[in-house]
């Protein structure tokens, strides 16, 4: 185990990654040289460690990028490219979209795109909505691609490594306001496997699915709640594609409740299959309503006073559990 | 190697190699005209065969093909099995794909054509990654890609020039200028009219030939080939030729001035050089006879092949998506 940023839990994995096989490399736009040159950055060392053919500068190209990543890996190579924001996406998605997701499928299983990439998001740091905007749901909409979040350090790490070792393509969002928070992570090859989500706090009142950043928005709401009386169960998914259906109803079936959080607008959020999965599934578990909890349908504004309403509080995770509690 | 010189045995090959695309291609219009159960759209290259054999027939068999929505006759010039292919156009369950792909999406790995996209203009990134793989792991192949005068207008092809140019990619362009991109002529989508003085901007070689012209093309591609291949970068060949054809099957060229059409039906590839080898004595009428008829046999068992292919049973609609599998 070591002390590690969340930073350097990433670079950690591209690094444990590259060391262990020489058919990983990292493309994108200032993954070698980076304006920030700070140590707690993802890529960080990597063009010193390993050079210039295994570390790619790439043009302000996302398409090409993404191209990249598709026809590499098709050849059997794993890339791990970056999108620098998550809104950027926009640019490669018709190379993730009908390429990543669709070529696989449509080759009938004769080829396949073992691609991971890493893409920056979130909101806070007042960058307005061309640099925020989570477009998770985007991605798990579309059919072939598999997408995950760490919330915390060993994640960062573990959830990357697989990511970069599975078969097929992964959408890995790393929340930026996460960069510099420590924790403690396993040395080596270390593995959190995709399709399971963790358990953070155990409860029996009510379940609450988050991921991301947005796990420590639903963490901030237990207090208040303990102190009506209220255990919540905190669920961190770390993986939305594929989706710990079995985690999330068990979860459900004890509580009788469910709460979903997310940093993303609430409309045709992901929250939204979240709720009606469990309605399809648990209907008759449930004691209350399900609730959403995210952003609401508008751009991510700069001026924080008006980035602070755009953004879910604690304060509406109370709130969405004592209205499904009936409280 | 590839040898530059052209012997007689190797021109009645691409004379062949071009009767058996044509002839192909001419069944899947009879089909559609017999309004056969085709499923989609068919979008074919009738007239554009001297591109596809020319090029291909002077590819190494390491090198890599990625092709466009216009794909049939890359294909087949790759050596594509007949029966399979007809097959997968009819998505039958024998098909290459097995029935996922149909005519535009045909991915046939096993002869180095290893993907093909309808996305106008996704050709080219593609071939980044598939170059770049090349390059990384110091293979001698080269990925040639396959686009049209339309998709030269695409982002995405602007981006991969540049990407491949920096990092001298073995990549060949190919422009098919076919005279249109839809109903649209080339003055309605390009500023600069001819499409390979592009290349100069992304500091690789560019040159233009007459696409209808099998032998030009063949030399051409070995030079270009041979750049790419010496580690010096990408290049670009832009081939002038003319789609005989609508833009697929469904559209009946209504904007189509009939003298041109009749114009370039002059200077088809296949009927100039089969002159060409009549006059050189290398082919007599008997021997091209013999050659369109084993077309026909052969193209004719590829569709009793697929007639007696079932469809795909409904329940493998749902694999293939994920190497692993799991529950959504």
């Amino acid at each position: 185990m070591s002390q590690k940023t969340f930073g350097n839990a990433i670079n950690d994995a591209l690094s444990t990654a590259m060391d262990m096989d020489d058919t990983v490399f990292i493309a994108g736009e200032g993954v070698g040289v980076s304006i920030h040159n700070d140590p707690n950055m993802p890529t960080y060392g990597l063009l010193d460690k390993f050079g210039r053919r295994r570390v790619k500068d790439t043009p302000v190209s996302e398409a090409a990028i993404a191209g990249l990543a598709v026809g590499a890996s098709c050849m059997g190579l794993r890339p791990v490219v970056e999108i620098m924001f998550f809104p950027f996406i926009t640019l490669a998605s018709d190379m993730l979209v009908n390429h990543a997701g669709k070529l696989r499928y449509m080759s009938a299983g004769k080829s396949s795109f073992p691609l991971t990439v890493r893409v920056k998001a979130g909101v806070g740091f007042g960058a307005g909505s061309q640099h925020s905007h989570n477009l998770e749901a985007w991605i798990a909409h579309s059919p072939g691609l598999k997408i995950v979040w760490p919330s915390n350090v060993e994640d960062a790490k573990g959830l990357l490594l697989s990511a970069i070792f599975d078969p097929d393509p992964v959408i890995v969002v790393e929340d930026m306001m996460l960069y510099r928070m420590k924790g403690e992570v396993p040395d080596a090859d270390f593995r959190t496997p995709l399709g399971k989500a963790r358990v953070a706090v155990p409860g029996d009142d009510c379940t609450v699915i988050a991921y991301g950043m947005a796990l420590y928005t639903a963490m901030k709401a237990i207090e208040p709640l303990i102190e009506k009386g209220i255990a919540c169960e905190v669920i961190d998914l770390r993986s939305l594609v594929p989706l710990d259906k079995t985690c999330i109803l068990e979860s459900v079936r004890k509580t009788g409740r469910l709460v979903v959080v997310h940093e993303a607008n609430r409309f045709c959020g992901f929250g939204a299959e979240l709720a009606a999965m469990v309605a399809e599934e648990a209907f008759y578990d449930l004691k209350g309503p399900v609730k959403r909890v995210g952003a609401p349908q508008i751009p991510v504004p700069v001026a924080s006073s008006l980035e602070n309403a755009f953004t879910p509080g604690p304060e509406d995770v109370v709130r969405a559990v004592l209205e499904t509690i009936n409280k | 190697m590839k040898e530059k010189q052209i012997t007689p045995d190797f021109q009645v090959s691409l004379f062949t190699r071009m009767v058996l695309i044509r002839t192909f291609e001419e069944k899947i219009v009879a089909l559609c005209r017999e309004s056969y159960q085709l499923p989609g759209m068919q979008i074919l290259a009738n007239g554009q065969e001297a591109v596809a054999t020319g090029v291909v027939s002077a590819l190494e068999p390491e090198d890599i093909i990625v092709s466009n929505h216009r794909s049939h006759g890359h294909l087949l010039a790759r050596g594509a099995d007949l029966n399979s292919l007809m097959a997968e156009i009819m998505a039958k369950a024998d098909g290459v794909n097995c029935g996922k792909a149909g005519t535009l999406h045909l991915s046939m790995p096993e002869i180095n054509a290893l993907m093909t996209s309808t996305v106008v203009g996704a050709g080219p990134p593609l071939a980044v990654g598939v170059a770049f793989a090349q390059q990384y792991q110091a293979l001698n192949g080269v990925t040639v890609v396959f686009f049209g005068d339309g998709a030269a207008a695409e982002g995405s092809v602007h981006e991969a020039m540049n990407l491949s140019g920096i990092w001298k990619l073995p990549i060949l362009f190919i422009c098919e200028n076919n005279g249109w991109a839809g109903a649209q002529r080339p003055e309605e989508h390009s500023a600069a009219r001819q499409i390979h003085k592009r290349a100069q901007g992304y500091d690789m070689p560019g040159h233009s030939v007459d696409g209808n012209d099998v032998e030009a093309v063949y030399h051409l591609s070995l030079e270009l080939l041979e750049h790419c291949r010496s580690g010096k970068g990408p290049a670009f060949m832009e081939t002038l030729t003319y789609r005989m054809r609508g833009h697929g099957e469904q559209d009946h060229q209504h904007y189509v001035n009939p003298d041109e059409l009749e114009g370039w039906a002059l200077k088809c590839p296949i009927i100039r050089y089969r002159r060409a080898l009549l006059n050189a004595g290398i082919l007599d009428n008997a021997q091209i006879q013999n050659i369109e008829q084993e077309a026909e046999a052969r193209v004719a068992a590829a569709v009793a092949f697929g007639d007696a292919s079932p469809y795909p049973e409904s329940d493998t609609a749902l694999t293939d998506v994920f190497v692993q599998a799991f529950n959504a």
